[in-house]
C-alpha cells in the first residue's frame, strides 16, 4: 500500500507531467559528471574496498565481499580428490549455461569438437535471460562501428582494452545477424528495418530489442539450439575447482552435484569459464537485479588457478531498480523505459537530470537526489525517485507500454500498479560486474587453455558499461571463445592432472596471514528475510 | 509491524510475514532453494508453483517469485515438468504447416478445454496460440506466445499432452528466421565489415591519445 507521503508526492508528479513531458533537460558537462561520481557513486567509496593479500593481483583493491571469497578456502581437499577418475571427458568444457556459455558451445560444436556444458542451475538460468532492454550494434546508415567504439570507450571512462572493444563493436552487426538467422525475433518495421532506440550514453539509436524480453528471447533460442545439436548439458552441477596439468595448462574441472553433493571429475583439452557475474554478493548491501546464481564463482576458480583480474573494483549499479513494492525491491526496471522517452522525477515533481546519461552517472545522480538533496520518496526499504511511466504513452501514443515493455507492465500489475497511469519508484540496484578475468582477443586468460567469456571477463567495457553492450558481449565473446578454444583443442594433449595450484594458493594465503573464514566459490546465496530464528550454514 | 499468515509448504504449516512472496516465504521458513529458483524476477520460469487457498475449490498456479502469500495457502512447487522437446535442424526445417504435424502432432488432439490458457502464469492466450500453430500461422503464434517464460504449467494441465512452450518456441524460431522481413541495412553492414570498410577508421581511433578521444567524446553529436 502506498504511504500518504507517496500519494502526496505522486500528485505533484501528475501535476507536473504535462510540462515535464515536453521538457528537454540538458546533459551534464564532463566536469559535473566527474564530481558527481566521485561523491556519490558506490565504486568511489574507499572504505568498501580492501587490498588482496594473495594471488596475482596481490595489492589490488576489490570489494570486501569479493576479497573474502577470493581469499577463501577451497571446497575440496586436494589430497582427497582422485584425479585418476574421469567421469566426463570432452574436448571443450564450457562452465556456465548462460548466453556466453551457450554461444561458445555452439561455435565449438560448429568447429567439430566434442563439447559439453556444465551449469550450476539449469541452462538459461543466467543474467542473459533477464536482460530486458536491448542489444547494441551499429548497423544503421548514420552509424558505424567507430561511433559505437567512441560511445563505449568514453562511457567506460577510457579504460576499456582497445583490442577487445574493437572486436565488440566490429563484430556486433554479425552477432545480430547470427542471432536473427538462429530465429531470434527482433523488433522490426514491416520493411525489415530494425526498430532501434537510444540507451544511456549512445550517440546513435542502435539498441535492438525484442519487446522488453530481449535477453529471454536470445537465451531461449540459444538454449534450443544447444539442445538441437545434442550438446550434453549437465545441469545442477557446479565447477568448484579447475584442474590444471603439470605444465600449468587448464585440463578440466572438479564438479559438484548441487543436489546429491557428489564430486565428479571432468577432463578437457580446453575449458571456457562463462559463469557470469556477482550481483548475489550484494556489494555494499545493495539489492540486485541478478539471477540467483550470480556469485562470482568464475572469478574465484580462475583466480585460484592463476588467471589475472582486471578492474575487479568496478561494479555497475543500474539506476532503476524497483524501489516499491518491497516484493520486487531491486528488480530491474529496464533502461528501455527511458529509451522510450521517460524521465526521472524527484519527490517534488521536478525532472532533475537528462534521463539518458550513462548508468554510473544516472545512478549517482539518483543517490544524490535521495541523500544530500533530500528529494527522495521514503519507501519500506529506503528511498526512491519516480520514473514517470505514463509519460511514455503521452510521447509514444496509447498502447506503447503494452507493445514495447509488456514485462514491465506485467511485473507491476502483479502488485496492482498500472504503469500506464501511475509512475513507479526506483533506486539503483547492483546490476553488473564491469571487471573480471583479463583475456586476450582470443578469449584466453593468463592460464593456458583456460578461456573466459561473458560477464566473468573484465576489460571489454572499461569502468562502466553501456546498456545493450552486455548482451552483445556475451554473443561476440562467447562465440569468439568457443571458436578459439575449439581450434586450440585440436592440438592439445593434456598432461598429468593436478590440483597443486589449490594447495599452493592455500599455502600462500597462510603465509600472508590470511585466516580464510569462508569456503568458496559461494555457489548460492542464503536468504532468511529477517527470520529472527534463522540458524543455518550457508550453502 | 509485521502481520503473519499461515502457509502450508508441501502440506506443512509455517507462520510467515504476509509481505513475502511464496519464494521468500519458503526461504523464511528455512529452505535453501536449489531447484525451483532461477532469476527471481519473473523471466526464467524456474519457480512454477501450484496452490489452493483453503475454502477455494480452484487450483491456482503462479510463479513463486512473483506472487505474495495469503493466509491458508497450500503450496507445492513444480520445479520441473517433462515437456517434450523435439530435436530439429533449424537450417533444414520446413517453414510451413507440415512441420507441426511432423514434430508436434499432438497439438491436433487439442480438445479445446482451455485449461492451458486458464493456467498460464503470464496470462497468455495459450489455446489461441496453439490454434495458430495448428493452422501454420506461425507469425500469429509467435506474437501471441512471445511473453512465454516456459514454466510448463500449461502442459501440466493439458489432457492432450501438448508441450505448448516448445511448440511456441519452434514457431517463433521459424518466424524469426524465415518469415519475418529481412533487414537489408544489417546485411549491408555485415558485408561492409567483412570488406574491412571500417578497419582504418577504427584503428585510427585506437591509436589516438586519451586526451584527444576525450575531446571527441565530449563533443560528439548525439542523434535526436
Amino acid at each position: 500500500m502506498y504511504t500518504g507521503e507517496m500519494l502526496a508526492s505522486m500528485k505533484k508528479v501528475e501535476a507536473a507531467r504535462e510540462a515535464n513531458t515536453v521538457l528537454e533537460p540538458r546533459r551534464m558537462t564532463a566536469e559535473e559528471k566527474d564530481a558527481l561520481l566521485e561523491t556519490y557513486h558506490p565504486d568511489y567509496k574507499k572504505s568498501e574496498f580492501v587490498a588482496l593479500r594473495v594471488g596475482v593481483n596481490r595489492g589490488d583493491a576489490v570489494p570486501h565481499e569479493l576479497a573474502a571469497l577470493l581469499e577463501g578456502r577451497s571446497r575440496v581437499d586436494p589430497a582427497s580428490v582422485d584425479l585418476t577418475r574421469c567421469d566426463y571427458e570432452t574436448d571443450v568444457l564450457v562452465i556456465g549455461g548462460g548466453g556466453a556459455g551457450s554461444s561458445a558451445a555452439i561455435e565449438a560444436d560448429n568447429a567439430g569438437m566434442k563439447t559439453m556444458i556444465v551449469t550450476k542451475l539449469r541452462i538459461g538460468d543466467a543474467n542473459t535471460m533477464m536482460a530486458e532492454g536491448g542489444i547494441q550494434a551499429a548497423d544503421k546508415p548514420n552509424d558505424s562501428p567507430a561511433i559505437h567504439y567512441l560511445d563505449a570507450f568514453g562511457g567506460g571512462h577510457f579504460a576499456a582494452k582497445p583490442e577487445l572493444l574493437y572486436k565488440l563493436v566490429n563484430e556486433a552487426p554479425d552477432a545480430i545477424l547470427w542471432l536473427n538467422e538462429l530465429g531470434v525475433e527482433f523488433d522490426k518495421s514491416p520493411d525489415g528495418t530494425m526498430i532501434t532506440t537510444h540507451g544511456g550514453g549512445t550517440s546513435r539509436k542502435r539498441m535492438h530489442a525484442a519487446r522488453d524480453y530481449t535477453g529471454a528471447e536470445i537465451m531461449r533460442t540459444l538454449r534450443d539450439e544447444v539442445l538441437n545439436r545434442g550438446i550434453p548439458v549437465i545441469d545442477f552441477t557446479a565447477a568448484i575447482e579447475l584442474i590444471l596439468d603439470t605444465d600449468g595448462r587448464c585440463a578440466g574441472a572438479v564438479l559438484y552435484n548441487m543436489e546429491t553433493g557428489e564430486i565428479k571429475i571432468a577432463r578437457a583439452k580446453c575449458v571456457i569459464l562463462a559463469t557470469g557475474g556477482a550481483g548475489r554478493l550484494h556489494y555494499q548491501g545493495f539489492p540486485t537485479s541478478n539471477h540467483y546464481g550470480a556469485t562470482a564463482d568464475g572469478l574465484i576458480l580462475g583466480y585460484r588457478a592463476g588467471a589475472k583480474l582486471l578492474y575487479a573494483d568496478t561494479l555497475q549499479y543500474h539506476p532503476t531498480g524497483a524501489a516499491y513494492p518491497e516484493q520486487i525491491f531491486g528488480a530491474l526496471v529496464t533502461e528501455k523505459v527511458r529509451s522510450l522517452g521517460d524521465k526521472l522525477v524527484n519527490a517534488h515533481g521536478e525532472v532533475f537530470m537528462h534521463p539518458l546519461e550513462t548508468r554510473d552517472v544516472t545512478a549517482a545522480s539518483i543517490i544524490r537526489e535521495c541523500t544530500d538533496r533530500g528529494n527522495g520518496v521514503k519507501t519500506a526499504d529506503g528511498t526512491g525517485v519516480w520514473l514517470d511511466t505514463p509519460m511514455i504513452e503521452r510521447r509514444g501514443g496509447e498502447g506503447t507500454i503494452l507493445s514495447r515493455i509488456p514485462a514491465m507492465h506485467r511485473m507491476f500489475a502483479q502488485y496492482g500498479i498500472d504503469i500506464r497511469v501511475e509512475p513507479i519508484l526506483v533506486y539503483p540496484t547492483l546490476h553488473y560486474q564491469n571487471g573480471g578475468l583479463d583475456i586476450t582477443p582470443d578469449g584466453m586468460t593468463a592460464v593456458e587453455n583456460l578461456f573466459a567469456a561473458g560477464e566473468v571477463v573484465g576489460g571489454i567495457h572499461g569502468r562502466n558499461r553501456l546498456m545493450g553492450n552486455s548482451l552483445l558481449d556475451v554473443i561476440v565473446f562467447g562465440r569468439n571463445a568457443g571458436r578459439h578454444a575449439a581450434e586450440r583443442a585440436k592440438s592439445v594433449t593434456p598432461g598429468t592432472p593436478t590440483l597443486a595450484h589449490v594447495t599452493a594458493f592455500a599455502r600462500e594465503a597462510e603465509e600472508a596471514g590470511v585466516r580464510a573464514e569462508v569456503q568458496s566459490p559461494k555457489l548460492l546465496p542464503t536468504y532468511s528475510h529477517g527470520n529472527p530464528d534463522f540458524q543455518r550454514k550457508a550453502f | 509491524m509485521e502481520n503473519f499468515v499461515n502457509v502450508f509448504l508441501f502440506g506443512k504449516c509455517y507462520s510467515v510475514p504476509d509481505n513475502l512472496t511464496i519464494m521468500g516465504a519458503m526461504e523464511y521458513a528455512g529452505y535453501q532453494l536449489v531447484r525451483g529458483c532461477g532469476c527471481r524476477n519473473g523471466f526464467c520460469g524456474a519457480c512454477a508453483t501450484i496452490y489452493r487457498v483453503r475454502g477455494d475449490r480452484e487450483l491456482r498456479v503462479c510463479l513463486a517469485c512473483q506472487t505474495k502469500v495469503v493466509n491458508d495457502m497450500y503450496i507445492a512447487t513444480l520445479p520441473f515438468f517433462p515437456l517434450i522437446k523435439q530435436v530439429y535442424d533449424i537450417e533444414k526445417v520446413p517453414a510451413g504447416e507440415a512441420v507441426m504435424m511432423q514434430l508436434y502432432p499432438e497439438i491436433y488432439a487439442c480438445v479445446g478445454c482451455n485449461a492451458c490458457t486458464k493456467s498460464c502464469t503470464q496470462g497468455l492466450n495459450v489455446m489461441q496460440y496453439i490454434a495458430y500453430a495448428q493452422r501454420g500461422n506461425f507469425a500469429r503464434c509467435a506474437e501471441e506466445s512471445f511473453d512465454c517464460v516456459m514454466c510448463g504449467v500449461c502442459s501440466s494441465r493439458c489432457p492432450a499432452g501438448i508441450s505448448h512452450p516448445q511448440v511456441a518456441l519452434l514457431a517463433r524460431r521459424i518466424n524469426g528466421k524465415y518469415l519475418a522481413p529481412k533487414s537489408e541495412h544489417l546485411e549491408n553492414r555485415v558485408r561492409e565489415i567483412r570488406d574491412g570498410t571500417f578497419d582504418d577508421l577504427l584503428e585510427a581511433l585506437m591509436q589516438k591519445p586519451v586526451d584527444e578521444l576525450r575531446e571527441l567524446y565530449n563533443n560528439r553529436e548525439i542523434e535526436a
